[in-house]
């Protein structure tokens, strides 16, 4: 979507990233979605009177990985606390990263060749999580709220990035990449859908040339399809507001995906006092050259540089396969179509099975190694096994396990032996003797029809190449 | 009681059990607790279990640890697993940790007998103990008048004779100062020597635990139990617990001892003759006297008023009515955090509270918390000279006797001011032990103060030491 | 520093989530102007470049293992709480959304 003319929008993007530790950030209790209510909590993390955080080394290490990746420079850095009374955060102050972040500044090269700024990478912890009750599940006309305390504690990192961004399409862009890097550098699994990544969008518009105009913030974007379609709704209504002559006031707004608009939460109010102070509870974090370095050493290649490799790998086909390789990269799947493009695997083939395939049970991958992949494909190149079969074994594999060559056959996919594919050719040849003189005198057409034969005795198992073959040995 | 030491060799000896000394502090608990309101909580049956155990222990032979048998009494800002804990307040009165503070379970494994909790000031917020919900603990040596505070109860516990050994809480003078109007050894150490773990915070940068006890020995061994790394606290040092009982006569000959000025004058006369008394003391016994001048040490009373209400006021947002203690219900969750809050604390807990709020509010931030926080520095800077030319620092405890009831409580400021010669301690970190040296008005005791450089306790219960024998204790 | 306002006090008790009687604000305004008027002999000082301490000890990187350590009895959890429904702690409504 454009704004109308005149018009253009500025966008920055807050990406807060749950890291995926085993531990939360500050106690030992585990990390972990979706557990019964209360039940992963601890004197810490329930903010008990006496109990004192303890920096947890890994969420520390990840946050480094994606300033890392990120081009920022690793600073020496303090936490805070940020006050404020809510339920769902049990000591009413959040820990987090104030004026001296642990990442500060860095971009990210975006594959359209924009380059986006980040102004800082900080940790910070969750706050726990409430339900309401009455008013239709939503915070306004609900009677009463129950506070459930297992992501409280739970280590985030927040990526701000500059207000560089002039697009819905450039936002999304942004968010999918930063995404693909989160995965990469371990940090997060990427699951939107769970919460584990969660954007706020600073929106504001100004006449081109202008400077910037007031923002708002959209709160709490749970996938990509809701940063684009908010992004233009909010620039959208704000040109609307601008050239009927009115103001945008700074607010916080929520995003209602059903209505497909935003609303206001929550205006900027003078109450808005976090009294910010160095938390005593905790030292400072100086991470010296060689922890870094430690860090840098540990990173996996980034989703760019992934890129480029199987760019370079593809030469010319690389346009025609682009969307196919950008599924690949951001779900990581790169190693099986590396392995199979070095195993004279087909491209196209490479690619299809990977995007499809894979992508489509993705939380099963471990079950299927690279060789299988490499192996199972081969097969299908070859003639071993026919496009379907070759498809149903990846499948059986992704769900079950197994090997492949042992699941072609216990399916039944083994190629016909060709001592087997005689006798029904003979046959066929036998019931058919007016078809079979036909083809004999030159009409190849009517190979299609034996083929079809054997297929309709064999349920599918043969390979048509074979059937000519076998045919054109009794002619 | 006997002492610390004399009931430890007893019960490791199998001269007395620790259930026949527990008894007798029960008992002595029992006789005086209505009068004096020391403890808030007695916990006798899990009390007679640990001690049983313990004798159990001893009848098979086993090591029982350097304070077998020993009764302690905790300041309740203490967390004792299942025990009622309420810093005196009636915001968490009913609630019960559902685990022990690090102090407590080195306190159990060295085989000493938790007896219970033990009344304060509100969250350790005072200078008398006047300000527990609670009511006020009277001064065992003379009951119209204040133990100090804030660990008023846990000196008054050692002082009736009710246990020799109660761990207390310094903030800004809060082991020091009731030790001195109660006639005890009382010690703030090194800020991370102890670990807070499970010590109800009031200011997290400035809190320690410490011992109070009647000897210097017995606080020595107390501290060494209670020391060392704990990874529970962040801030806690690094190193393992010292070695203090070791070096208690060690004496003070060839050590230089500053006298500083500026934590003595303004005193009572009766308290500035006891602190000269000391310095005579300390030079015979070999110390070179020096005489300093620190003035920041002045200022530290205006940081501390700001840095501990400020953090105070952050550490007691938790208590909102919605986890655990006090709710008064309202209609929507803001107006119930309002009402509990406003119900459930104390006049001086909320002074603080506003006073610490107001400090790091929008516009008011640089010129009061970030004002003080520098100021620290410079407090901080000025002991390092100091340190330059003393080896230990000397001056008093508090600039009066205990004082009666009511006398100072109409007049925040003056309760505040009283706490002038603590506080600087409480600011660097470092470590400052109370000894009881004289008595002064009405007969009552005066305490005198060592102060050292971090880490230098076994120094201070040396000097400590040389002024006991002094006074006629040896 | 100019003197302590009665509605700086008022507006300070909002923050702190604690009610003020009239009879409260103007005690209250009273004696912290006091304490506050005290601590203004340190703005007779020069503390330009002076670095504040927030810690008395220099420690850096305390850091622990990311490694599991016993939660609490969930029973016990919710035996604490004021209110409790379905495993969880209740609260009345919640007027507005976290900042």
């Amino acid at each position: 979507m454009t704004l109308r003319d005149g018009w253009e929008m500025v966008v920055g993007l807050e990406v807060h990233t749950e890291l995926k530790t085993y531990t939360k950030m500050f106690c030992g209790c585990a990390n972990a979605f979706g557990a019964a209510p209360n039940t992963l909590v601890c004197p810490v993390c329930l903010g008990l009177p006496g109990s004192l955080p303890v920096l947890n080394v890994r969420a520390v290490e990840l946050a480094m990985a994606i300033g890392t990746a990120l081009q920022s420079t690793i600073s020496p850095s303090t936490f805070h606390r940020k006050n404020y009374f809510y339920p769902d955060m049990p000591k009413d102050f959040q820990i987090s990263q104030y004026d001296l972040p642990i990442n500060v500044g860095g971009y990210l090269d975006l594959p359209d060749g924009s380059r986006v700024a980040i102004e800082r990478a900080h940790l910070e912890e969750d706050t726990g999580k409430s339900t309401h009750l009455g008013g239709g599940g939503r915070i306004h006309g609900a009677d009463r709220s129950l506070v459930d305390y297992n992501r409280s504690g739970v280590p985030l990192v927040e990526i701000v990035s500059g207000p560089d961004i002039r697009s819905s399409a450039q936002a999304r862009t942004y968010a999918a990449e930063l995404r693909g890097i989160l995965i990469a550098t371990g940090a997060s699994d990427g699951r939107m859908e769970e919460g584990s990544v969660r954007i706020d969008a600073n929106v504001s518009v100004r006449r081109s040339g202008e400077p910037l105009g007031t923002r708002c913030e959209i709160k709490n974007l749970n996938s990509l399809r809701s940063l684009v379609r908010a992004i233009d709704f909010e620039a959208a209504r704000q040109v609307e507001l601008l050239e009927g002559g009115g103001t945008v006031r700074q607010e916080t707004r929520h995003w209602d995906e059903n209505l497909g608009s935003t609303s206001t939460m929550r205006v900027k109010e003078e109450a808005d006092d976090y009294r910010y102070f160095r938390e005593p509870d905790l030292v400072d974090l100086v991470p010296d050259q060689a922890w870094q370095d430690r860090v840098r050493d540990g990173l996996q290649p980034m989703p760019a540089e992934r890129r480029a490799v199987l760019t370079q790998r593809l030469g010319d086909r690389a346009p025609a396969l682009r969307d196919a390789l950008e599924v690949v990269i951001d779900l990581g799947l790169d190693p099986y179509v590396i392995a199979a493009l070095d195993a004279e695997v087909d491209a196209d083939l490479a690619f299809a099975r990977a995007a499809n395939e894979i992508a489509s049970d993705l939380v099963h991958v471990d079950n299927l190694s690279v060789e299988s992949y490499v192996a199972t494909l081969r097969m299908e190149q070859s003639g071993d096994l026919s496009a379907t079969q070759a498809k149903t074994v990846l499948v059986e594999i992704l769900a079950n396990g197994g090997e492949p060559v042992s699941i072609a056959q216990s399916k039944g996919f083994e190629r016909l032996a060709s001592g087997a594919l005689g006798e029904v050719v003979a046959k066929l040849i036998e019931e058919n003797p007016d078809e079979w003189s036909r083809y004999r005198d030159g009409n190849e057409k009517l190979a299609q029809f034996f083929i079809g034969q054997v297929m309709k005795l064999t349920k599918g198992q043969a390979n048509g190449k074979e059937v000519i073959a076998a045919l054109q040995a009794r002619r | 009681m006997k002492s610390v030491r004399q009931t430890a060799l007893d019960v490791q000896n199998g001269d007395a059990s620790a259930l026949s000394v527990l008894e007798e502090s029960l008992a002595r608990i029992r006789a005086r607790n209505d009068e004096l309101n020391v403890f808030l909580y007695v916990d006798e049956e899990g009390a007679r279990a640990a001690a049983s155990a313990l004798d159990e222990r001893v009848a098979r032979g086993e090591n029982v640890g350097a304070l077998a048998g020993v009764p302690v009494a905790l300041k309740d800002n203490l967390c004792q697993t299942n025990i009622p804990t309420t810093c005196s307040s009636k915001i968490l009165e009913g609630w019960r940790p559902p685990y022990s503070a690090t102090v407590v379970d080195r306190l159990l494994l060295a085989g000493a007998v938790p007896v219970g909790k033990t009344n304060l000031d509100e969250f350790a917020m005072g200078s008398s103990t006047e300000n527990s919900a609670f009511g006020p603990t009277k001064n065992p040596l003379d009951t119209t008048r204040v133990p100090g505070g804030s660990s008023g109860g846990s000196a008054a516990a050692v002082a009736a004779d009710m246990t020799p050994l109660a761990l207390g809480s310094d903030t800004g003078g809060s082991i020091r100062q009731p030790a001195a109007l109660c006639g005890l050894i009382g010690v703030k150490p090194t800020y991370g020597l102890v670990s807070r773990y499970g010590l109800i915070a009031f200011a997290s940068s400035l809190d320690q635990i410490g011992p109070l006890t009647k000897t210097v020995t017995d606080a020595a061994m107390a501290l060494e139990v209670i020391a060392g790394h704990d990874p529970l606290d962040s801030t806690s040092l690094p190193e393992p617990s010292p070695s203090l009982v070791a070096h208690v006569e060690d004496g003070v000959a060839g050590k230089r001892v500053g006298v500083v000025r500026d934590l003595i004058d303004g005193a009572d006369e009766d308290v500035v003759a006891a602190v000269e008394r000391a310095v005579e003391v300390l030079k015979e016994a070999g110390a070179t006297i020096v005489e300093l001048s620190v003035p920041e040490f002045r200022l530290g009373l205006s940081a501390y008023y700001l840095i501990a209400p400020a953090e105070a006021s952050s550490n007691l947002a938790r208590f909102d009515g919605v986890r655990y203690g006090l709710r008064v219900n309202a209609d929507d969750v803001t107006a119930m955090m309002e009402a509990t809050r406003t119900a459930g604390f104390g006049e001086e807990v909320k002074r603080r509270i506003m006073l610490g709020t107001y400090a790091l509010s929008a516009g008011y931030y640089d010129a009061y918390y970030g004002q003080a926080l520098k100021v620290r520095t410079l407090t901080i800077d000025a002991f390092r000279r100091a340190y330059h030319e003393a080896d230990l620092l000397l001056g008093a405890t508090t600039p009066s006797v205990a004082f009666e009831f009511g006398s100072k409580t109409a007049d925040p400021m003056a309760m505040y001011l009283s706490d002038v010669f603590t506080i600087p301690s409480n600011l660097s970190g470092e470590p400052a032990i109370s000894i009881p040296f004289g008595t002064g008005e009405a007969g009552l005791p005066i305490g005198v103060q060592l102060l050292g450089p971090g880490r230098s306790e076994a120094q201070l219960f040396a000097g400590a030491r040389v002024l006991e024998i002094a006074d006629g204790r040896p | 520093m100019a003197s302590l306002r009665r509605e700086d006090v008022a507006h300070v008790a909002k923050l702190a989530r604690l009610t003020m009687s009239d009879a409260e604000l103007d005690k209250f305004t009273a004696q912290l102007g006091q304490v506050l008027d005290h601590a203004g002999d340190m703005n007779a000082l020069d503390l330009e470049g002076v670095i504040p301490t927030a810690h008395p000890f220099g420690l850096i990187n305390v850091v622990r293992d990311d490694e599991r350590r016993a939660c609490l009895d969930h029973d016990v959890v919710i035996a604490m709480a004021p209110d409790a429904e379905d495993g969880r702690f209740a609260v009345p409504r919640i007027l507005g959304e976290a900042p």
